[in-house]
């Protein structure tokens, strides 16, 4: 008899495990899933708190790491607003159904480009930032190894770099696709080939995370690095000997997005949020949290420290066509069958 | 007997008539739910949910619990109380996982049912607390009826282990590993395509062997494997220097090599990448000294394989420490006295009789280190450059540009298969052989010597690299200290008091630094979960050890498998699986203490056997014969002689539950976030200093803790010998 009481304490061991763990609390008023850097997060809510009075419980993941979330949780949802992170994965959210539509009373007050992507999106998602892509280096390593400054994407393809070029693999980085998108569109798509196949030649490595590249280059471990500007920029501001180059030919862009999730618990806070988050006071607060993107709202001047818009000829990106499964899967095969085969 | 069941009958009417049945929204523990309750149809407990809800699904349930009062009624000693215990335990278990399966959030689940019984009407959320009471209670039936029939020789206790720890592995493992890999033979729209499965399968990028013949990369596969194997073979030799270092020699500052060999395990995850890149990248201080004094080019030789296995190296070698060292002390010296008696010398004794009584420990220290190594993600991902293995594969086929669940699944198939034949190679190459030298017999109590030439081997191979790891570490102390790490090197205390500031508001204390929240977080996870992992993976490995059933096999591979699949995949499944009904936990803790202690548990198991395998069945057996239970002869004496497999498990559990990410980073949640994930996040931004500063704090909390382990759970005396000292034991200063 003795023995089979104590029986019962491997048992007991598994309800202590369901007895000792906090629980949830669902009493959060608005969960949000925020994609760009977690000071930028805390501040939003900070301000969106002060300003509305709901509370706000957030969760930082990337947006690649958002995006399989969502879909992984699509027959439950848990989260109320997807904010911020590169445009693609919201259209591709908006393509499968994961989000819903929501026309923001301040849609017509932002700049063309985010408009489009609401229009494009089915109003799914909107555009709350945009960064545009160029290249960094380190301007201690250049001086040091006697190289002339590049200043438009061919350069990069010139022997003399050789070796000291870096971008992140298209395969794991939404940086890195938009830039293969952004040479086909650029070039067309034979010529956007070949230019990638003789840059291929330069590059010492494709890394995985897209800002990987001038975090490398900022720290002396290449000398080119290829990303968005506002990442290059951000360097620049933290003192590190980098110089940020908006390629002459012309380049692509990203659009910071933002998207309600399908089946939101607290749907009237998320369209306060999605409304508060296109106000002006709302990205007026983008240089406070280092965002040095160009903001939506039409009637907010981007932050000084900002790549000037002037000095940067954008492509007229196609979204809809690049952002799309087919398109993706077609040029990524086509990259690795032509660029990635190749020996170096 | 009768007391018993009438206990388990009593927990299960607790479960049916009692407590919510259904999982609450705000938690059962904030106990909001007493207002409405028992009527309202969120907190009703199952026998109202029946009565008034109409949810008469649930009565069958209830059924299987009538039945057992029968025995309590009529004895437990007539022969149909077992069969009655049995069925009703069977059929109640069976019944409650088929209509959880089959009714979800949107009524019935699957078509067929459907269109058998009409539309539902009707939805059930995750199950609560009352459930969990009443699947308890029919487990026990079950297996008590099996014992009463003579299973295991009528051993309640080992049967009802056997059943708890299946029960476990069935639903945190099997199911949400289960839910994934089922992609493997979907296309992107679910539909079944098992013709995709072996184009993906067989893709060139998995097996291509063009580094062979060209300049090309080779498959992820053979990368994986290559890196793995001479991880797992390093990390095994260098631990195994260690451990005899540590046991067998009277070298002077133990305390330090000990304090050495445990602080990489105990370093959250990018920080050891990063020190590594700052030390031996382009412009590391190693490149800029030879660039100085030799003038050699600085060059990017440390992206890629020699990158990750020095990196994963020094992360691994103290797993294997840990494991070899609890083995090489509890080689009992009768049988190398035996040797030497006998007139071999020492260096003969050590190759044939030391060393071969190792070989559990060697085999688990290596199939250890070639798992991690495979599973392992953070060292990849800062230090691979283009050296694509299969952990990092899977995480970009997930959440990269491409996102293809299908494609992940393949790769972790891949995976999977590596490390099931990791495992197969081990035990066959452990055989069926005796390494029990703990018997209870008498011996001088003092090891022999270890052969000079050796002696002089091991402190060439673990001094210099004992050094390194102090190099690494006291970087990383230096990189919470400094404006910029490797490029500003002033003195700051910025980092520091962005995250753990302290301020005094209108209500006392404010916990106003950045990091507080994650830290609280991550202590009290990783607290509730280390005695938990510890307690499942000795009770798996005892069972493992010392019984003997049918089904073993199934089982052992049962308990190793959460551990051989990478985080990434585990986090992936985990949401795919406890999302929804039946078991629905994301967004709660509950979902990362399970987490960690179902990935966990595989070291306290491995730790366990090792240990075991070394203590002769005869100890057990004599105090079985003296009349005591098998839990007591496992309480009272394995336990006693485990100790060292005890702390392993315990400091394990905890330290990877602070430390872990790959999983972590899906399943942390608005109001659960982890340390890691935090550090994460700063990494990406690259925050360094922050991100170093907080990876101090927890590298120190986490040592503070091992040792109040250490004292906790105390050592064992083997003999007259001196008691051998584990881990850090005041050496952490």
């Amino acid at each position: 008899m003795k023995r089979s009481i104590r029986f019962s304490v491997p048992l007991a061991a598994v309800i202590v495990i369901f007895a000792a763990a906090p629980e949830a609390q669902a009493a959060g008023k608005l969960t949000l899933y925020c994609s760009p850097q977690i000071e930028w997060c805390q501040l939003v809510i900070k301000e969106f708190q002060k300003a509305t009075g709901i509370k706000v419980a957030m969760t930082r993941k990337s947006s690649g790491e958002t995006f399989a979330q969502i879909n992984a949780e699509r027959k439950n949802p848990k989260g109320d607003v997807w904010w911020g992170g590169t445009g693609d994965p919201h259209l591709q959210a908006a393509e499968e159904g994961l989000t819903i539509e929501y026309k923001s009373p301040m849609l017509g007050k932002l700049h063309p480009w985010a408009q489009n992507q609401a229009k494009t999106s089915g109003y799914k998602t909107v555009g709350i930032y945009m960064g545009a892509l160029g290249f960094g280096y380190n301007t201690k390593l250049l001086a040091k190894k006697g190289l002339p400054a590049p200043k438009c994407w061919k350069d990069l393809t010139k022997p003399i770099y050789k070796g000291e070029v870096q971008i992140a693999s298209p395969h794991s980085s939404g940086t890195s696709y938009t830039t293969l998108a952004t040479m086909v569109q650029l070039f067309g798509e034979d010529e956007g080939f070949k230019f990638l196949q003789a840059l291929h030649k330069n590059i010492n490595q494709y890394t995985k995370s897209g800002s990987a590249p001038i975090k490398a280059a900022a720290r002396g471990e290449t000398t080119i690095g290829i990303t968005f500007l506002h990442d290059v920029v951000t360097q620049v501001i933290k003192g590190m000997p980098i110089k940020a180059v908006a390629p002459c030919e012309g380049t692509g862009f990203e659009i910071g997005s933002m998207s309600i999730i399908k089946g939101a618990r607290n749907l009237a806070s998320a369209k306060k949020w999605v409304d508060w988050a296109l106000s002006p006071g709302a990205q007026k607060l983008m240089p406070k949290a280092k965002a040095y993107q160009v903001p939506s709202n039409a009637s907010v001047a981007p932050p000084p420290e900002a790549p000037k818009m002037a000095d940067i000829k954008l492509i007229n990106y196609n979204f809809k066509k690049y952002g799309s499964s087919a398109e993706r899967k077609r040029l990524l095969k086509r990259w690795d069958k032509e660029v990635k085969a190749l020996p170096r | 007997m009768n007391k018993t069941v009438a206990l388990w009958l009593a927990v299960g009417w607790a479960g049916y008539a009692v407590l919510p049945w259904y999982a609450i929204d705000d938690g059962f523990f904030g106990f909001a739910w007493f207002d409405g309750f028992p009527t309202n149809i969120d907190s009703a407990p199952a026998i109202l949910q029946v009565m008034d809800h109409g949810r008469a699904w649930l009565l069958p349930i209830g059924l299987a619990l009538v039945a057992p009062l029968a025995v309590l009624w009529r004895g437990g000693a007539k022969p149909w109380a077992a069969t009655v215990l049995m069925t009703a335990g069977g059929l109640g278990l069976a019944y409650i996982v088929a209509q959880g399966f089959a009714i979800g959030l949107g009524g019935w689940e699957f078509g067929f049912i459907e269109s058998a019984f009409g539309e539902l009407g009707d939805r059930q959320f995750g199950m609560g607390y009352g459930a969990l009471l009443v699947i308890g209670a029919f487990l026990f039936f079950l297996t008590q009826g099996l014992a009463k029939r003579g299973v295991i020789n009528g051993d309640a206790f080992v049967v009802g282990s056997i059943g708890l720890v299946i029960a476990l592995i069935a639903a945190f493992i099997v199911f949400p590993v289960a839910s994934i890999l089922i992609s493997a033979f979907q296309d992107n729209d679910e539909n079944f395509a098992p013709a995709l499965f072996f184009i993906k399968l067989f893709s060139r990028d998995i097996w291509g062997t063009d580094c062979l013949t060209s300049t090309l990369t080779c498959g992820i596969a053979w990368n994986s494997l290559l890196m793995a194997t001479l991880v797992g073979a390093s990390t095994t030799v260098l631990g195994l220097a260690f451990a005899l270092i540590a046991t067998r020699t009277g070298f002077r500052a133990k305390k330090i090599l000990r304090v050495l060999t445990v602080l990489p395990i105990v370093t959250p995850p990018f920080v050891i990448g990063l020190a590594v890149i700052l030390l031996f990248g382009r412009a590391g201080s190693v490149n800029t000294f030879l660039e100085w004094a030799f003038a050699i080019e600085p060059t990017r030789w440390i992206y890629g394989l020699p990158g990750i296995w020095l990196a994963q190296m020094l992360a691994f070698t103290p797993i294997a420490f840990l494991v070899l060292i609890g083995v090489v002390e509890g080689i009992s010296p009768s049988m190398e006295e035996a040797a030497l008696t006998l007139r071999a010398d020492n260096w003969r004794t050590f190759t044939t009789v030391s060393l071969p009584l190792m070989r559990p420990g060697l085999a688990n220290a290596f199939l250890l280190g070639f798992i991690e190594s495979l599973a392992d993600f953070g060292n990849p991902l800062v230090l691979g450059g283009e050296f694509d293995v299969l952990s990092t594969s899977i995480f970009f086929a997930i959440v990269g540009a491409q996102v293809d669940q299908g494609r992940a699944a393949v790769l972790a198939f891949v995976l999977l298969a590596f490390t099931l034949s990791a495992f197969y190679a081990q035990r066959r190459w452990l055989g069926r052989k005796s390494y029990a030298t703990i018997t209870g017999k008498g011996d001088a109590g003092l090891h022999v010597r270890l052969p000079k030439r050796l002696t002089r081997t091991i402190y060439a191979t673990a001094l210099p690299w004992a050094a390194l790891t102090a190099v690494i570490y006291c970087m990383i102390m230096f990189g919470g200290f400094v404006e910029t790490w490797g490029f500003d090197h002033s003195f700051t205390l910025r980092h520091y008091t962005e995250a753990f500031s302290i301020t005094t508001g209108l209500h006392g204390l404010v916990w106003s630094g950045a990091a507080w929240n994650s830290f609280w977080t991550t202590l009290e996870i990783a607290a509730i979960s280390a005695p938990l992992t510890a307690g499942i993976g000795l009770l798996a490995a005892y069972i493992l050890v010392r019984q003997r059933f049918v089904g073993k096999d199934a089982f052992e591979f049962g308990t190793m498998l959460s551990f051989a699949i990478p985080g990434t995949v585990i986090g992936i499944g985990y949401i795919l699986a406890f999302n929804v009904p039946p078991i629905e936990i994301t967004g709660t803790g509950i979902i990362l203490v399970v987490c960690f202690v179902f990935r966990n548990m595989p070291v306290g198991v491995r730790a366990g056997i090792a240990a075991m395998s070394q203590i002769d069945k005869s100890l057990d057996e004599a105090s079985l014969t003296l009349g005591a239970t098998s839990f007591a002869t496992l309480r009272k004496v394995v336990m006693p002689l485990l100790r060292p497999a005890i702390v392993a498990a315990l400091v394990f559990g905890f330290v990877r539950a602070m430390t872990a990410i790959s999983a972590v980073i899906f399943l942390v949640s608005a109001n659960y976030d982890m340390a890691t994930s935090y550090i994460l996040g700063r990494v990406e931004n690259a925050d360094y200093g922050l991100a170093i500063a907080y990876s101090s704090v927890l590298i120190l909390v986490m040592l503070a803790a091992i040792i109040l382990i250490q004292g906790a759970v105390g050592t064992r005396r083997l003999s007259r010998r001196d008691t051998q000292q584990f881990g850090l034991e005041g050496g952490a200063a």
